[in-house]
């Protein structure tokens, strides 16, 4: 219940994208959007940008089950936004073959959970397209979004985190938003990156996050990790809808006096080093928090490769904040979750290591 | 039992009064006269709910009953409809199951008979002697380049090799029916496609050796070819995995308003996997032009068709999509020809998939890394490697028009032989690709892992040249 009413906290305001390393975004305001109205815009933009690039999956001609794709197919006709049958290693499989034709397919899986049956095509075909064809051909203009993460009531279903999976493919990338401004302009660089790309969209944001979206055409660059709150004392990192839980820890840890560095990710892979690397070599401490379980989540690699790089700087263990080992549990989705105090507490034995 | 049906004639009545159903759909029957159902009939049937139950089994005859409703029969045309979502179906009393299988299979279209005439009254395309030519001149250049690269793989000079011994009709008969802007998505049979379409033997080696030539820049093993220039995607391992790629080739072509259509090849074992599904499905209900070609060989490594699927072959499998399909002779040049032209010109004039069921044998084994009498009788594949032979049938027809004689057929053979293992000796020799094609197009650009991945194996390779082969240039 918690949890629960913590998260209900997130729906006023949003996390700024305060003074970070790198402003991406311009000032100029823009109305107030939710995530999934965040979402339409850049499909919008998107599809009338480029005539020869295409919204399907199944659903997307009404709106979509998160109204993502609303007014799209009115606005293009249902040539370019269409109904898919309800098969997702279809769905990527043509969308592959659309992609691999000079188009821009913009492909929907309507749950991370579902995107498996999926695997085949993202694996052994999309992210080694380019590769195996020694440059002939490739599937650039692939665009794979799906809505991951907790909803508070998903279950084993409608709740996972599969990036760990993406994330050890070599050839696709994997993006993560956290908020709505960052997912319009995160999904425009997406569907324009020449490489096959998996989005992942925090569900639970689709409503409760509210924020100033600029109405005009920008992208935010990829693999470009953003520090969203600066400190001394020690380096969080996190990605999508739990950064909003971290940030809240934070504040919570600066009225003790712990003075945290916050990290969005952003892309996953290929991940930004350097920025995590630079922070942790300021602060000498590092968590990392993720909803997917604990063991091999990728959590789990930012780990490896920060005790690689900063080892000597390092003034306590790595720590991570996670997902329990279990299928996403529907009843225990409060005990699962990392939520805000499992994190205050692993920031406290950090830092009084 | 009894008690049941007498029950049942209660609900029946209730259901009316009560649940205020339609006039339309219930009958106001007369069971007092009906057999009762034993036991032993219903349970050899599906179950069934009590009301359920009391249908007629026996002949439609007339009612001595009035019926509060017409009702429909199979000697009456069905004059009340019911509506669902898919559309109106008429509706039939008599329950009958649609057979697991008709009483005889899809014929197979032929034109030329085993020794290379003309069935007489065959529908076909006529075929130029220029075209019949090419086509068997291709037929058996596919020929002698399998034999030779399967050769240059006993001796150890390339490390895999496939080849399509058997299946050299379907290989170039279908090429020749395409145009050259449709987009090829090959199975791993099919170099006969490429052949056709001018890649040359030289081109060929090069892939199979994996040297700086190679287009593929050596990151494949053999035979997975691929060309861009020749509209042919290039072959991956994974079995089916092109078919829903078709679709989106096929719809993308439509989109364009191009004049030509996605031709995609998978063999009998592959529309067993869910791609099969996926690919023809989508096609179907996304009106992509595309040329399914299904080259049923009987065998998928050792795994016979009676091990794969329970139909008729794969032809009849379209319907089931909505798909036009046709099973032709894959051992008949000029009826795979024909076949696939018209299919092509389906697909692209009404811009619908298209499924063609090819039958063949396969010849050869699997790959080099089979050994089929393992598992198939040697006399077995002694018959259609002699007496069932594709080029060999199509020869006849070409040598009978006097189109083909045995010096064109010697010098043929010999050249073409002569020229492979020219072309293996020259991609044997040709350089290695040079070691930063190990790290390129990943992604169109390399990230900062691959960069520093490239240094740190650069390093290495001066450091210790002894752990890593020669000849991968920096």
């Amino acid at each position: 219940m918690a949890a629960l009413l913590g998260r209900s906290c997130r729906k006023l305001g949003f996390l700024s994208s305060g003074h970070g390393a790198r402003r991406s975004v311009s000032t100029e305001t823009g109305k107030s959007l939710n995530l999934y109205s965040a979402i339409n815009q850049a499909l919008h933009i998107a599809l009338d940008s480029d005539p020869r690039s295409y919204v399907f999956g199944e659903d997307v001609g009404f709106g979509g089950v998160f109204r993502c794709t609303t007014g799209l197919a009115e606005r293009f006709g249902k040539n370019r936004v269409f109904n898919t049958p309800l098969c997702e290693q279809g769905i990527v499989g043509f969308g592959i073959g659309l992609a691999a034709m000079g188009n821009r397919a913009i492909v929907e899986i309507q749950f991370a959970d579902y995107i498996y049956p999926a695997f085949d095509q993202i694996v052994n075909e999309a992210a080694k397209f380019r590769y195996r064809s020694g440059n002939q051909f490739n599937c650039g203009g692939l665009t794979i979004r799906a809505p991951y993460g907790a909803v508070g009531h998903g279950g084993h279903y409608h709740s996972q985190s599969p990036e760990a999976f993406f994330c050890h493919v070599p050839g696709i990338k994997v993006v993560i938003p956290r908020s709505p401004r960052e997912a319009k302009g995160l999904l425009l660089s997406c569907i324009r990156d020449p490489n096959p790309v998996v989005f992942f969209e925090p569900k639970w944001l689709y409503r409760q996050a509210v924020e100033e979206v600029p109405e005009h055409d920008y992208m935010i660059p990829l693999s470009e990790a953003e520090v969203i709150r600066e400190g001394n004392d020690i380096t969080l990192v996190g990605w999508g809808a739990q950064l909003t839980i971290m940030e809240q820890a934070c504040l919570e840890a600066e009225k003790e006096g712990i003075s945290c560095e916050l990290i969005d990710l952003k892309t996953l892979l290929p991940w930004d080093k350097e920025t995590v690397e630079a922070s942790v070599k300021k602060t000498g401490r590092l968590l990392i928090s993720h909803e997917a379980p604990i063991t091999g989540g990728f959590g789990a690699e930012i780990s490896a490769t920060i005790l690689e790089r900063c080892f000597l700087k390092l003034e306590a263990p790595v720590t991570r904040v996670c997902g329990l080992d279990t299928p996403f549990p529907l009843v225990f989705e409060p005990f699962y979750m990392p939520t805000k105090n499992k994190i205050l507490d692993a920031i406290k034995t950090t830092v009084n290591y | 039992m009894a008690i049941w049906f007498a029950r049942s004639r209660n609900l029946i009545s209730s259901l009316r009064h009560n649940l205020c159903l339609s006039s339309t759909i219930l009958v106001k029957r007369d069971y007092s006269q009906r057999p009762v159902f034993t036991t032993s009939q219903l349970s050899s049937t599906v179950f069934l709910s009590p009301y359920v139950a009391s249908l007629r089994h026996e002949s439609t005859a007339a009612e001595k009953q009035l019926d509060l409703v017409q009702h429909s029969d199979d000697q009456e045309d069905a004059l009340q409809e019911l509506d669902f979502p898919g559309g109106n179906v008429g509706y039939t009393s008599e329950m009958k199951f649609i057979p697991e299988s008709s009483a005889r299979r899809i014929p197979c279209y032929r034109v030329l008979d085993e020794d290379g005439r003309i069935i007489p009254d065959s529908d076909f395309i006529p075929v130029s002697e220029k075209l019949a030519v090419r086509m068997y001149e291709q037929m058996a250049t596919l020929q002698v380049m399998d034999h030779i690269f399967y050769e240059a793989q006993r001796q150890g000079r390339i490390s895999f090799y496939i080849t399509s011994l058997g299946e050299e009709a379907i290989n170039i008969a279908s090429a020749a029916a395409l145009s050259p802007e449709d987009v090829v998505l090959p199975q791993y049979r099919e170099p006969g496609v490429l052949l056709w379409r001018g890649f040359t033997l030289e081109e060929f080696a090069n892939q199979c050796f994996g040297n700086k030539a190679d287009y593929g820049k050596g990151r494949q093993m053999p035979i997975h070819y691929g060309s861009n220039r020749h509209n042919y995607f290039t072959i991956s391992s994974p079995i089916a995995t092109q078919l829903p790629q078709a679709a989106g080739v096929g719809y993308s072509l439509k989109m364009e308003k191009k004049n030509a259509c996605a031709v995609t090849f998978i063999g009998d074992g592959g529309t067993s996997e869910g791609d099969f599904h996926a690919g023809l499905n989508f096609a179907a209900v996304l009106e992509a032009p595309v040329v399914f070609i299904c080259r049923n060989n009987g065998w998928a490594i050792s795994t016979h068709t009676s091990e794969q699927f329970r139909s008729d072959g794969i032809v009849v499998k379209g319907q089931a999509y909505g798909i036009r399909s046709i099973r032709v002779d894959g051992n008949d040049a000029l009826a795979v020809y024909s076949a696939v032209r018209s299919a092509r010109e389906m697909a692209v004039t009404e811009q619908r998939p298209v499924l063609i069921e090819a039958m063949t044998y396969r010849v050869g084994h699997h790959s080099t890394s089979d050994d089929s009498t393992k598992y198939r009788a040697a006399d077995e594949i002694q018959h259609w490697k002699m007496s069932r032979n594709p080029v060999n049938r199509f020869k006849k027809w070409v040598e009978d028009n006097g189109w083909w004689s045995e010096e064109d057929e010697s010098e043929l053979r010999s050249n073409t032989r002569k020229q492979l293992l020219q072309a293996i000796q020259a991609a044997e020799k040709c350089d290695k690709q040079p070691l930063k094609e190990l790290f390129n197009d990943v992604y169109d650009v390399k990230p900062k892992n691959l960069e520093e991945q490239e240094l740190g194996l650069k390093e290495l390779v001066e450091r210790q040249p002894q752990d890593y082969p020669p000849g991968f240039h920096v």
